[in-house]
Protein backbone atom coordinates (compact mmCIF):
# COMPACT_ATOMS: atom_id res chain seq x y z
CA UNK A 1 0.00 0.00 0.00
CA UNK A 2 1.99 3.16 -1.25
CA UNK A 3 1.93 5.57 1.83
CA UNK A 4 3.01 9.08 0.88
CA UNK A 5 4.33 11.20 3.44
CA UNK A 6 2.62 14.69 4.66
CA UNK A 7 6.07 16.87 4.17
CA UNK A 8 7.80 14.87 1.10
CA UNK A 9 7.08 15.42 -2.46
CA UNK A 10 6.46 12.74 -4.42
CA UNK A 11 6.67 12.18 -8.36
CA UNK A 12 3.11 12.13 -10.45
CA UNK A 13 3.28 10.90 -14.00
CA UNK A 14 0.71 11.86 -16.03
CA UNK A 15 -0.22 12.20 -20.06
CA UNK A 16 -1.32 15.89 -20.41
CA UNK A 17 -2.04 16.89 -23.48
CA UNK A 18 -1.07 13.87 -25.17
CA UNK A 19 2.48 14.41 -24.01
CA UNK A 20 3.93 11.97 -21.00
CA UNK A 21 5.17 14.56 -18.12
CA UNK A 22 6.61 14.18 -14.50
CA UNK A 23 6.48 16.02 -12.15
CA UNK A 24 7.07 16.49 -7.85
CA UNK A 25 4.16 17.02 -5.76
CA UNK A 26 3.29 17.35 -1.64
CA UNK A 27 -0.10 14.94 -1.24
CA UNK A 28 -1.42 17.99 -0.41
CA UNK A 29 -0.95 19.54 -4.04
CA UNK A 30 -4.31 20.63 -5.79
CA UNK A 31 -4.53 19.71 -8.96
CA UNK A 32 -4.48 23.47 -10.41
CA UNK A 33 -1.29 23.90 -8.72
CA UNK A 34 0.33 20.93 -10.22
CA UNK A 35 -0.66 21.76 -13.80
CA UNK A 36 0.20 26.16 -13.19
CA UNK A 37 3.63 25.47 -10.74
CA UNK A 38 4.84 22.27 -11.92
CA UNK A 39 4.03 21.87 -15.53
CA UNK A 40 4.07 25.59 -16.44
CA UNK A 41 0.08 25.13 -17.60
CA UNK A 42 -1.17 28.34 -16.58
CA UNK A 43 -3.99 28.35 -19.07
CA UNK A 44 -5.95 26.60 -16.48
CA UNK A 45 -7.13 29.36 -13.76
CA UNK A 46 -7.65 29.41 -10.19
CA UNK A 47 -11.29 30.99 -9.55
CA UNK A 48 -13.24 29.93 -6.52
CA UNK A 49 -11.14 26.79 -5.58
CA UNK A 50 -13.89 24.61 -3.64
CA UNK A 51 -15.05 23.59 -6.96
CA UNK A 52 -18.25 26.91 -7.59
CA UNK A 53 -17.37 28.60 -10.19
CA UNK A 54 -16.01 26.01 -12.67
CA UNK A 55 -12.89 28.25 -14.12
CA UNK A 56 -10.39 25.46 -13.65
CA UNK A 57 -12.20 22.80 -15.56
CA UNK A 58 -10.11 20.31 -17.45
CA UNK A 59 -10.78 17.03 -19.18
CA UNK A 60 -9.65 14.54 -16.62
CA UNK A 61 -9.95 10.88 -18.19
CA UNK A 62 -12.17 11.72 -20.51
CA UNK A 63 -15.01 13.90 -18.33
CA UNK A 64 -15.13 17.83 -17.67
CA UNK A 65 -13.97 18.02 -14.31
CA UNK A 66 -12.82 20.83 -11.50
CA UNK A 67 -8.92 20.27 -11.06
CA UNK A 68 -9.45 23.06 -7.57
CA UNK A 69 -11.22 19.36 -6.56
CA UNK A 70 -8.92 16.74 -7.38
CA UNK A 71 -5.35 16.09 -5.50
CA UNK A 72 -2.11 15.87 -7.75
CA UNK A 73 -1.64 12.61 -6.29
CA UNK A 74 -5.04 11.53 -7.38
CA UNK A 75 -4.54 11.82 -10.70
CA UNK A 76 -1.20 10.35 -11.04
CA UNK A 77 -1.10 7.68 -13.98
CA UNK A 78 -4.54 9.84 -15.14
CA UNK A 79 -4.90 11.25 -18.73
CA UNK A 80 -5.90 15.07 -18.82
CA UNK A 81 -6.35 17.52 -21.40
CA UNK A 82 -6.48 21.42 -20.39
CA UNK A 83 -7.44 24.59 -22.83
CA UNK A 84 -3.88 24.45 -24.05
CA UNK A 85 -4.82 21.57 -26.13
CA UNK A 86 -7.43 23.23 -27.65
CA UNK A 87 -6.05 25.06 -30.79
CA UNK A 88 -4.89 22.68 -33.80
CA UNK A 89 -1.49 24.97 -33.87
CA UNK A 90 -0.20 28.10 -32.65
CA UNK A 91 -1.99 30.90 -34.50
CA UNK A 92 -5.18 28.53 -34.88
CA UNK A 93 -8.56 28.34 -33.22
CA UNK A 94 -10.84 25.52 -32.59
CA UNK A 95 -14.20 25.66 -34.33
CA UNK A 96 -15.20 26.28 -30.72
CA UNK A 97 -12.96 28.78 -29.84
CA UNK A 98 -13.76 30.50 -33.43
CA UNK A 99 -17.59 30.36 -32.52
CA UNK A 100 -16.38 31.94 -29.14
CA UNK A 101 -14.65 34.99 -30.79
CA UNK A 102 -17.31 35.24 -33.45
CA UNK A 103 -20.13 35.78 -30.37
CA UNK A 104 -18.17 37.62 -28.13
CA UNK A 105 -18.25 34.80 -25.35
CA UNK A 106 -15.61 36.38 -23.20
CA UNK A 107 -14.87 39.66 -21.92
CA UNK A 108 -12.28 39.32 -19.31
CA UNK A 109 -11.74 35.43 -19.91
CA UNK A 110 -11.12 34.75 -16.17
CA UNK A 111 -14.14 31.82 -16.77
CA UNK A 112 -13.32 30.93 -20.42
CA UNK A 113 -10.85 28.16 -20.17
CA UNK A 114 -12.80 26.24 -17.72
CA UNK A 115 -16.20 26.73 -20.03
CA UNK A 116 -14.40 25.66 -23.36
CA UNK A 117 -13.06 22.70 -21.49
CA UNK A 118 -16.52 21.65 -20.48
CA UNK A 119 -18.10 22.18 -23.89
CA UNK A 120 -15.09 20.72 -25.95
CA UNK A 121 -15.98 17.38 -23.61
CA UNK A 122 -19.84 17.42 -23.86
CA UNK A 123 -20.04 18.41 -27.76
CA UNK A 124 -18.18 14.78 -28.87
CA UNK A 125 -20.76 12.68 -26.57
CA UNK A 126 -23.65 15.30 -27.21
CA UNK A 127 -23.45 16.43 -30.92
CA UNK A 128 -27.07 17.63 -30.89
CA UNK A 129 -27.94 19.06 -27.86
CA UNK A 130 -30.49 21.61 -27.34
CA UNK A 131 -30.38 24.83 -25.75
CA UNK A 132 -32.14 23.33 -22.88
CA UNK A 133 -29.62 21.27 -22.24
CA UNK A 134 -26.76 23.45 -23.01
CA UNK A 135 -28.04 26.37 -20.18
CA UNK A 136 -28.24 22.99 -17.71
CA UNK A 137 -24.45 21.76 -18.41
CA UNK A 138 -23.49 25.90 -18.27
CA UNK A 139 -25.34 26.00 -15.07
CA UNK A 140 -21.92 24.47 -13.53
CA UNK A 141 -19.61 27.64 -14.74
CA UNK A 142 -19.93 31.17 -13.62
CA UNK A 143 -19.29 34.08 -16.16
CA UNK A 144 -19.43 37.76 -14.34
CA UNK A 145 -18.90 39.28 -18.06
CA UNK A 146 -21.06 38.27 -20.86
CA UNK A 147 -24.83 37.03 -18.98
CA UNK A 148 -24.29 33.55 -20.48
CA UNK A 149 -26.41 34.76 -23.82
CA UNK A 150 -23.59 34.44 -26.01
CA UNK A 151 -21.65 31.34 -24.64
CA UNK A 152 -25.03 29.95 -25.54
CA UNK A 153 -24.67 31.06 -28.80
CA UNK A 154 -21.09 30.33 -29.61
CA UNK A 155 -21.93 27.18 -28.04
CA UNK A 156 -24.63 26.35 -30.33
CA UNK A 157 -23.27 27.82 -33.40
CA UNK A 158 -19.95 25.28 -32.51
CA UNK A 159 -22.26 22.27 -32.42
CA UNK A 160 -24.12 22.84 -35.32
CA UNK A 161 -20.60 23.06 -37.16
CA UNK A 162 -19.28 20.75 -35.72
CA UNK A 163 -21.79 17.94 -36.44
CA UNK A 164 -22.08 18.79 -40.09
CA UNK A 165 -18.29 17.76 -40.26
CA UNK A 166 -17.04 14.08 -40.62
CA UNK A 167 -15.93 12.69 -37.41
CA UNK A 168 -12.33 12.22 -37.34
CA UNK A 169 -12.31 15.98 -38.40
CA UNK A 170 -14.01 16.89 -35.08
CA UNK A 171 -13.14 19.44 -32.60
CA UNK A 172 -9.99 19.72 -33.17
CA UNK A 173 -9.55 20.08 -36.82
CA UNK B 1 -7.28 28.15 0.45
CA UNK B 2 -4.92 25.41 0.66
CA UNK B 3 -5.18 22.29 2.60
CA UNK B 4 -2.79 21.60 5.67
CA UNK B 5 -0.78 18.55 5.07
CA UNK B 6 -1.89 15.29 5.24
CA UNK B 7 -0.11 11.79 4.06
CA UNK B 8 -1.94 10.43 1.00
CA UNK B 9 -2.66 6.40 1.19
CA UNK B 10 -3.40 4.68 -1.78
CA UNK B 11 -5.38 1.54 -0.41
CA UNK B 12 -4.85 -1.39 -2.49
CA UNK B 13 -7.19 -3.30 -0.40
CA UNK B 14 -10.10 -2.85 1.62
CA UNK B 15 -7.99 -4.31 5.12
CA UNK B 16 -5.64 -0.96 4.68
CA UNK B 17 -8.61 1.22 4.64
CA UNK B 18 -10.14 -0.28 7.64
CA UNK B 19 -6.34 -0.60 9.39
CA UNK B 20 -5.82 3.13 8.14
CA UNK B 21 -9.21 4.30 9.83
CA UNK B 22 -8.80 2.37 12.93
CA UNK B 23 -5.40 3.64 13.46
CA UNK B 24 -5.98 6.81 12.77
CA UNK B 25 -9.85 7.47 14.23
CA UNK B 26 -10.97 11.07 13.35
CA UNK B 27 -7.88 11.98 11.80
CA UNK B 28 -7.99 9.86 8.98
CA UNK B 29 -10.67 10.98 6.16
CA UNK B 30 -11.86 8.44 2.79
CA UNK B 31 -11.54 10.24 -0.11
CA UNK B 32 -13.74 8.77 -3.03
CA UNK B 33 -14.73 11.24 -5.62
CA UNK B 34 -13.16 14.19 -3.28
CA UNK B 35 -16.20 16.77 -4.51
CA UNK B 36 -17.00 17.28 -0.73
CA UNK B 37 -14.01 16.34 1.47
CA UNK B 38 -11.49 18.89 -1.24
CA UNK B 39 -13.47 22.17 -0.21
CA UNK B 40 -13.21 21.17 3.06
CA UNK B 41 -9.52 20.34 3.58
CA UNK B 42 -9.07 23.62 1.50
CA UNK B 43 -11.35 25.68 3.49
CA UNK B 44 -9.64 23.57 6.61
CA UNK B 45 -12.59 22.56 7.61
CA UNK B 46 -11.10 19.58 8.06
CA UNK B 47 -7.54 18.49 9.00
CA UNK B 48 -6.68 15.08 8.70
CA UNK B 49 -3.51 13.65 9.62
CA UNK B 50 -4.22 11.01 6.37
CA UNK B 51 -6.21 10.91 3.93
CA UNK B 52 -6.92 7.48 2.03
CA UNK B 53 -7.88 6.84 -1.54
CA UNK B 54 -10.41 4.29 -1.64
CA UNK B 55 -10.75 4.30 -6.08
CA UNK B 56 -8.44 1.87 -6.39
CA UNK B 57 -10.51 -1.00 -5.31
CA UNK B 58 -12.66 -2.75 -7.50
CA UNK B 59 -14.40 -4.09 -6.11
CA UNK B 60 -16.22 -1.10 -4.82
CA UNK B 61 -16.84 0.14 -8.15
CA UNK B 62 -19.96 -1.82 -8.41
CA UNK B 63 -23.53 -1.75 -8.94
CA UNK B 64 -25.37 -4.79 -8.16
CA UNK B 65 -29.22 -5.34 -8.57
CA UNK B 66 -30.98 -8.54 -7.64
CA UNK B 67 -33.59 -9.97 -5.31
CA UNK B 68 -35.56 -6.47 -5.01
CA UNK B 69 -32.77 -4.50 -4.16
CA UNK B 70 -29.97 -2.38 -5.65
CA UNK B 71 -26.67 -1.96 -3.81
CA UNK B 72 -24.03 0.96 -4.86
CA UNK B 73 -20.64 0.33 -3.87
CA UNK B 74 -18.50 3.34 -2.40
CA UNK B 75 -16.67 3.86 -5.45
CA UNK B 76 -19.10 4.69 -7.72
CA UNK B 77 -19.21 7.96 -8.84
CA UNK B 78 -22.65 9.69 -9.28
CA UNK B 79 -22.11 9.94 -13.43
CA UNK B 80 -21.68 6.15 -13.42
CA UNK B 81 -24.86 5.42 -11.47
CA UNK B 82 -27.12 7.97 -13.70
CA UNK B 83 -25.28 6.25 -17.22
CA UNK B 84 -26.48 3.16 -15.54
CA UNK B 85 -29.30 1.70 -18.46
CA UNK B 86 -31.77 0.04 -15.44
CA UNK B 87 -31.64 2.90 -13.31
CA UNK B 88 -34.90 4.50 -14.49
CA UNK B 89 -36.47 0.78 -14.60
CA UNK B 90 -35.30 -0.11 -10.87
CA UNK B 91 -35.25 3.14 -9.30
CA UNK B 92 -36.86 6.11 -10.76
CA UNK B 93 -37.02 8.23 -7.94
CA UNK B 94 -33.24 8.23 -7.98
CA UNK B 95 -33.21 8.72 -11.42
CA UNK B 96 -35.46 12.01 -11.18
CA UNK B 97 -33.08 13.25 -8.16
CA UNK B 98 -29.63 12.48 -9.48
CA UNK B 99 -29.43 15.46 -12.21
CA UNK B 100 -29.95 17.86 -8.85
CA UNK B 101 -26.69 16.38 -7.51
CA UNK B 102 -24.22 19.49 -7.75
CA UNK B 103 -23.46 20.00 -11.53
CA UNK B 104 -22.52 17.43 -14.78
CA UNK B 105 -19.13 18.15 -13.98
CA UNK B 106 -19.12 17.64 -10.48
CA UNK B 107 -21.12 14.34 -10.81
CA UNK B 108 -18.33 13.00 -12.88
CA UNK B 109 -16.16 12.19 -10.08
CA UNK B 110 -18.80 12.86 -6.64
CA UNK B 111 -19.93 9.59 -5.48
CA UNK B 112 -23.11 8.22 -3.73
CA UNK B 113 -21.16 7.07 -0.42
CA UNK B 114 -19.55 10.04 -0.57
CA UNK B 115 -22.46 12.65 -0.57
CA UNK B 116 -23.68 10.14 2.14
CA UNK B 117 -20.66 10.43 4.44
CA UNK B 118 -20.93 14.33 4.31
CA UNK B 119 -24.27 14.43 5.21
CA UNK B 120 -25.60 17.87 4.33
CA UNK B 121 -28.94 18.76 5.07
CA UNK B 122 -30.16 20.21 1.58
CA UNK B 123 -28.45 17.21 -0.40
CA UNK B 124 -30.67 14.63 -2.24
CA UNK B 125 -28.99 11.16 -2.15
CA UNK B 126 -29.69 11.42 1.28
CA UNK B 127 -32.91 12.29 0.83
CA UNK B 128 -33.47 9.83 -2.22
CA UNK B 129 -32.49 7.14 0.42
CA UNK B 130 -34.80 8.25 3.83
CA UNK B 131 -37.74 8.45 1.52
CA UNK B 132 -37.17 5.13 0.15
CA UNK B 133 -36.22 3.21 3.51
CA UNK B 134 -32.26 2.66 2.17
CA UNK B 135 -29.88 0.91 4.17
CA UNK B 136 -25.78 2.54 4.68
CA UNK B 137 -23.72 -0.58 4.68
CA UNK B 138 -20.72 -0.14 7.30
CA UNK B 139 -17.31 -1.72 7.51
CA UNK B 140 -14.29 -2.03 10.06
CA UNK B 141 -12.23 -4.23 11.27
CA UNK B 142 -14.58 -5.09 13.85
CA UNK B 143 -17.17 -6.46 11.37
CA UNK B 144 -19.79 -4.95 8.88
CA UNK B 145 -23.13 -3.93 10.05
CA UNK B 146 -26.43 -2.20 8.32
CA UNK B 147 -27.76 0.62 9.43
CA UNK B 148 -31.46 2.51 8.06
CA UNK B 149 -31.12 5.22 6.33
CA UNK B 150 -32.98 7.17 8.57
CA UNK B 151 -31.20 6.55 11.66
CA UNK B 152 -28.12 6.92 9.61
CA UNK B 153 -28.51 10.59 9.80
CA UNK B 154 -28.45 12.29 13.10
CA UNK B 155 -27.87 15.95 12.54
CA UNK B 156 -26.18 18.57 10.16
CA UNK B 157 -23.49 17.14 8.72
CA UNK B 158 -23.35 14.20 11.11
CA UNK B 159 -24.03 10.63 11.37
CA UNK B 160 -23.92 7.10 13.09
CA UNK B 161 -20.86 6.12 11.00
CA UNK B 162 -17.87 5.16 13.95
CA UNK B 163 -14.45 6.61 13.09
CA UNK B 164 -13.20 3.42 12.02
CA UNK B 165 -16.00 2.70 9.90
CA UNK B 166 -16.29 3.24 6.32
CA UNK B 167 -19.03 3.56 4.50
CA UNK B 168 -18.76 0.11 1.85
CA UNK B 169 -22.18 0.67 0.06
CA UNK B 170 -25.80 2.69 0.07
CA UNK B 171 -28.43 -0.50 -0.30
CA UNK B 172 -32.14 0.75 -2.22
CA UNK B 173 -34.99 -0.85 -2.72
CA UNK B 174 -35.91 -1.66 -6.15
CA UNK B 175 -39.13 -0.36 -7.44
CA UNK B 176 -41.99 -2.31 -6.41
CA UNK B 177 -45.25 -2.77 -8.84
CA UNK B 178 -47.56 -0.53 -8.22
CA UNK B 179 -45.41 2.63 -6.69
CA UNK B 180 -45.17 5.81 -7.40
CA UNK B 181 -42.32 8.23 -7.12
CA UNK B 182 -41.88 12.10 -7.82
CA UNK B 183 -39.02 14.77 -6.96
CA UNK B 184 -39.08 18.33 -6.46
CA UNK B 185 -36.52 20.91 -5.60
CA UNK B 186 -36.24 24.24 -5.69
CA UNK B 187 -33.22 26.38 -5.07
CA UNK B 188 -31.68 29.73 -6.99
CA UNK B 189 -30.11 28.01 -9.51
CA UNK B 190 -30.02 24.15 -11.17
CA UNK B 191 -27.06 22.66 -9.20
CA UNK B 192 -27.01 24.89 -6.15
CA UNK B 193 -27.70 23.85 -2.85
CA UNK B 194 -31.56 23.09 -2.33
CA UNK B 195 -33.61 25.53 -0.37
CA UNK B 196 -36.18 22.98 -0.34
CA UNK B 197 -35.90 19.36 -1.86
CA UNK B 198 -39.46 16.94 -1.65
CA UNK B 199 -39.69 13.32 -2.84
CA UNK B 200 -42.65 11.47 -2.67
CA UNK B 201 -42.98 7.31 -2.83
CA UNK B 202 -46.79 6.38 -3.19
CA UNK B 203 -47.57 2.43 -2.36
CA UNK B 204 -50.38 0.71 -1.37
CA UNK B 205 -50.00 1.28 2.24
CA UNK B 206 -49.53 5.08 1.69
CA UNK B 207 -47.88 7.98 0.69
CA UNK B 208 -44.73 9.05 2.27
CA UNK B 209 -43.18 12.77 2.03
CA UNK B 210 -39.57 13.11 2.93
CA UNK B 211 -38.22 16.54 2.69
CA UNK B 212 -34.31 18.03 2.45
CA UNK B 213 -32.96 21.39 2.70
CA UNK B 214 -35.27 22.88 5.79
CA UNK B 215 -34.36 20.59 8.89
CA UNK B 216 -30.61 19.70 10.09
CA UNK B 217 -31.23 16.66 8.01
CA UNK B 218 -33.79 14.65 5.80
CA UNK B 219 -36.85 14.19 7.19
CA UNK B 220 -39.71 12.26 6.31
CA UNK B 221 -43.67 11.50 7.16
CA UNK B 222 -46.05 9.00 6.20
CA UNK B 223 -49.44 10.23 5.32
CA UNK B 224 -52.13 7.90 5.26
CA UNK B 225 -54.68 8.33 2.31
CA UNK B 226 -55.73 11.90 3.28
CA UNK B 227 -57.23 14.16 0.54
CA UNK B 228 -58.09 17.75 0.45
CA UNK B 229 -57.52 19.70 3.15
CA UNK B 230 -56.94 17.59 5.73
CA UNK B 231 -53.73 16.91 3.95
CA UNK B 232 -52.90 20.55 3.46
CA UNK B 233 -53.64 19.99 7.64
CA UNK B 234 -51.69 17.30 7.78
CA UNK B 235 -48.51 19.15 5.42
CA UNK B 236 -48.82 22.04 7.31
CA UNK B 237 -48.48 19.97 10.80
CA UNK B 238 -44.93 18.10 9.25
CA UNK B 239 -43.95 21.71 7.93
CA UNK B 240 -44.27 22.93 11.55
CA UNK B 241 -42.42 20.16 13.25
CA UNK B 242 -39.11 20.51 10.84
CA UNK B 243 -38.13 23.55 12.80
CA UNK B 244 -37.04 25.46 10.05
CA UNK B 245 -34.25 28.11 10.44
CA UNK B 246 -33.38 31.71 8.42
CA UNK B 247 -30.22 31.59 6.35
CA UNK B 248 -29.18 34.03 4.08
CA UNK B 249 -31.30 31.78 1.09
CA UNK B 250 -34.57 31.56 2.92
CA UNK B 251 -36.57 32.60 6.05
CA UNK B 252 -38.02 29.65 8.00
CA UNK B 253 -41.44 30.86 6.75
CA UNK B 254 -40.68 30.29 3.50
CA UNK B 255 -39.09 27.28 3.87
CA UNK B 256 -42.44 25.85 5.53
CA UNK B 257 -44.24 27.18 2.53
CA UNK B 258 -42.51 25.55 0.19
CA UNK B 259 -42.75 22.54 1.95
CA UNK B 260 -46.55 23.20 1.79
CA UNK B 261 -46.48 23.36 -1.31
CA UNK B 262 -43.90 21.26 -3.49
CA UNK B 263 -44.95 18.75 -0.91
CA UNK B 264 -48.47 18.85 -1.91
CA UNK B 265 -47.37 18.54 -5.41
CA UNK B 266 -45.09 15.64 -5.04
CA UNK B 267 -47.37 13.47 -3.44
CA UNK B 268 -50.18 13.87 -5.71
CA UNK B 269 -48.16 13.35 -8.60
CA UNK B 270 -46.67 10.17 -6.87
CA UNK B 271 -50.25 9.08 -6.43
CA UNK B 272 -50.94 9.69 -10.59
CA UNK B 273 -47.72 8.07 -11.46
CA UNK B 274 -49.09 4.81 -9.30
CA UNK B 275 -52.34 4.79 -10.30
Amino acid sequence: MPRLNATQRHRVRLTVNGRQVEADAEPRMLLTDFLRHELGLTGTHVGCEHGVCGACTIDIDGVPARACLTLAVQADGGTIRTVESLAPEPGRLSILQQAFRRHHALQCGFCTAGILMSLDCYLRDRPEPTEAELREFLGGHLCRCTGYTPILKAALEAATMLHKKRPEEQLHA
Amino acid sequence: MKPARFDYVRAEHLAEVHDVLAENGNDARVIAGGQTLLPMLSMRLARPKVVVDIMHLPQLQTIDADKGTIRIGAGVRQAQLLGWPLLSDRQPLLAAALPWVGHAQTRNRGTICGSLAHADPSAEIPLVLVALGGTIELSSRRGRRRIAADIFFTGMMSTARSEDELIEAAILPARPTGSGYAFQEFGRRHGDFAIAACAAVATDKGTRLAVAGVADRATMHDFAALDGSALDDALDAFAWDLDARDDLHATARYRRELVRRMGRAVIEEARRCRA
